[in-house]
């Protein structure tokens, strides 16, 4: 360890997943402001504010659509006739061209994740911090019906 | 019938309430293990046979026993809701639904390895079992279970939650105090265990939710009548988390042992259009699949290490006749290449090439070396990384290609 370098305080670092929710949520995504000020405020370099930040996926550094469609991809939604044939609906109803993640007008984005741990009510999606779960393809049209009205 | 111990609340209405949980016999474990001494407890949940429920099963008393006695010496206890094993969701529920449950646990077991300090880490997309943490632990402290001298005893403990960010390696005990630390949630190197330098690097014991939902139960009635359910190597009750190609899907708690065929057909109501089995997955999506002339295989550590498999998370996954092994197998890989954490790299590496095989495979863009390759793959993952996601990931694909072999053959021929 070089002489110059500073000495990290654990309990600040030990904040820093913390932080980040914060900030997050104050900026709506980890904006380069974003990250530099949770760095200045516990003393660690941005780049080390980054590097964790890139770890976990639920730090956004994009703005989130208002909807953000997160779709089960575990093993028992795959089963249940979620997972891929349920994102593949998802984007359908949606408009979503091939590789394409959001909807022009920035309103809803669709993306795969691991395992909710709701594997008990299989189909299940979560819009933003919801989960929507036995989602047949019927309740999922007229879920996504609603929301698009809105 | 078998009276339910960890589950017995679930399902009552406010549940999660101190009052419920009260009015239903709750913290009455907590003074009897106050009245005791450390050493008491510690010996009680040696002799009950509990072991860890978070995957690994390791003795759960010899664990406490590892933490150093000495009180000078600050000690933490972390537990771990970081549930992610894919077909897991047992301490979801456990939280949601009886969250006092485990803090009675939480604080008994600090007691006994004298630990002033606890942490909850709750995997951060659980955002209702959050709010259920933060509620309980609140409730627990207004009515002096939690904080400066608990029930006059002279006993002190505060907890708080901690919210983790997406990411299953964190899961791994070492990862999630990383993750703690406020780090990359990579697995460290061991030695040292967490018993010997942990959190902060002082020692730490972590437990899993439903492992510490056991401690009071073991208090209150006692290491005797623990060690008389289940198995005599698996003791306890275990809650087995059923998914896929069931009619009734759900956690079930049965004693250790319990065959897998009464789990599925009585508990969870067969397989879903009356379809034949075709595999079960019996222990979360890191465990080898078993076959349908294996139903009959008794649920605890030792029956599924006999045949070639884990108990893991308890987690069983239903696979009905009709369905193609490939696809199951590819969606297993690329969940391991998703969460590896990229610090060794026969499993960063490995999982990715996995799950790009058996993406190839099962679009019947396959080559003719590819059934080798994976073997190669799975060979080369196996036993060379730091922390068990590298096994969790190679072990299930290997037992696929050794049971489904003329399926991925026809696969490269042609995609189903």
């Amino acid at each position: 360890m070089s002489p110059t370098r500073q000495v990290q305080d654990p309990a600040k670092r030990a904040m820093l997943l913390t932080a980040l929710y914060i900030a997050q949520e104050q900026y709506g995504h980890l904006s380069e402001e974003a990250i530099q000020r949770v760095s200045a405020r516990l003393g660690l370099s941005p780049t080390e504010v980054l590097s964790t930040a890139s770890f976990y996926t639920l730090y956004n550094r994009q703005p989130s659509a208002r909807y953000r469609i997160q779709v089960c991809a575990g093993l028992s939604c795959h089963l249940c006739d979620g997972a891929e044939s349920l994102e593949r609906q998802v984007r359908q109803k949606l408009g979503l061209a091939e590789g394409q993640d959001r909807t022009k007008d920035g309103r809803f984005s669709v993306e795969t994740v691991e395992c909710l741990a709701a594997c008990d009510t299989a189909p299940n999606l979560r819009i933003n911090d919801e989960l929507f779960a036995r989602l047949s393809p019927e309740a999922t049209d007229a879920l996504l019906d609603r929301l698009m009205k809105e | 019938m078998f009276e339910k111990v960890l589950l017995r609340n679930a399902g009552v209405p406010g549940s999660e309430r101190i009052d419920v949980y009260l009015s239903r016999g709750g913290y009455q474990a907590l003074p009897q293990a106050l009245a005791r001494t450390p050493a008491e407890l510690i010996d009680m949940v040696k002799r009950s046979g509990l072991r860890g429920r978070g995957g690994a099963g390791f003795p759960s008393g010899l664990k406490w026993g590892f933490m150093p006695t000495d009180p000078a010496i600050t000690k933490y206890v972390c537990v771990n809701t970081d549930e992610g094993e894919p077909g897991t969701f047992k301490d979801r529920q456990l939280v949601e639904q009886d969250p006092h449950q485990v803090i009675e646990g939480v604080i008994i077991t600090s007691y006994a390895v004298g630990a002033h300090r606890a942490f909850v880490y709750i995997r951060g997309e659980f955002f209702d079992g959050m709010k259920r943490w933060v509620k309980a632990i609140a409730d627990a402290y207004e009515r002096g279970y939690l904080g400066r001298d608990i029930l006059g005893s002279g006993y002190g403990l505060d907890l708080s939650v901690h919210r983790g960010a997406g990411a299953y390696i964190c899961g791994e005990e070492t990862a999630m105090i990383e993750s703690l630390e406020g780090k990359r949630g990579q697995p460290r190197k061991k030695p040292p265990f967490p018993a010997q330098a942990g959190l902060f690097g002082r020692p730490t014991l972590v437990h899993n939710v439903e492992t510490l939902c056991n401690v009071p139960h073991i208090v209150q009635r006692g290491p005797e009548w623990y060690a008389g359910i289940g198995t005599p190597k698996s003791t306890g009750p275990k809650i087995f988390c059923v998914s896929g190609h069931v009619n009734r899907p759900g956690n079930y708690e049965l004693p250790l042992g319990a065959p897998l065929r009464e789990i599925i057909f009585e508990h969870a109501g067969g397989v879903r259009g009356g379809r034949a089995i075709k595999a079960v997955i019996p222990g979360g999506s890191s465990t080898p699949m078993l076959t349908p002339d294996q139903l009959d295989t008794p649920m605890d550590f030792e029956s599924l290490a006999q045949a070639g498999s884990m108990l893991g998370t308890g987690a069983v996954i239903v696979i009905g006749e009709g369905t193609c092994m490939v696809d199951v197998t590819r969606r297993i890989a690329r969940f391991f290449a998703h969460e590896s954490c990229g610090y060794c790299a026969p499993c960063r590496v490995g999982t990715r090439r996995l799950a790009e095989t058996l993406e190839r495979v099962e679009t019947g863009q396959g080559r003719p070396g590819d059934l080798d390759l994976l073997a190669g793959l799975c060979e080369g993952i196996q036993g060379r990384t730091f922390c068990p996601l590298g096994d969790a990931a190679a072990a299930p694909v290997r037992r696929s290609l050794e049971l489904f072999r003329g399926e991925f053959e026809a696969h490269i021929r042609s995609a189903c």
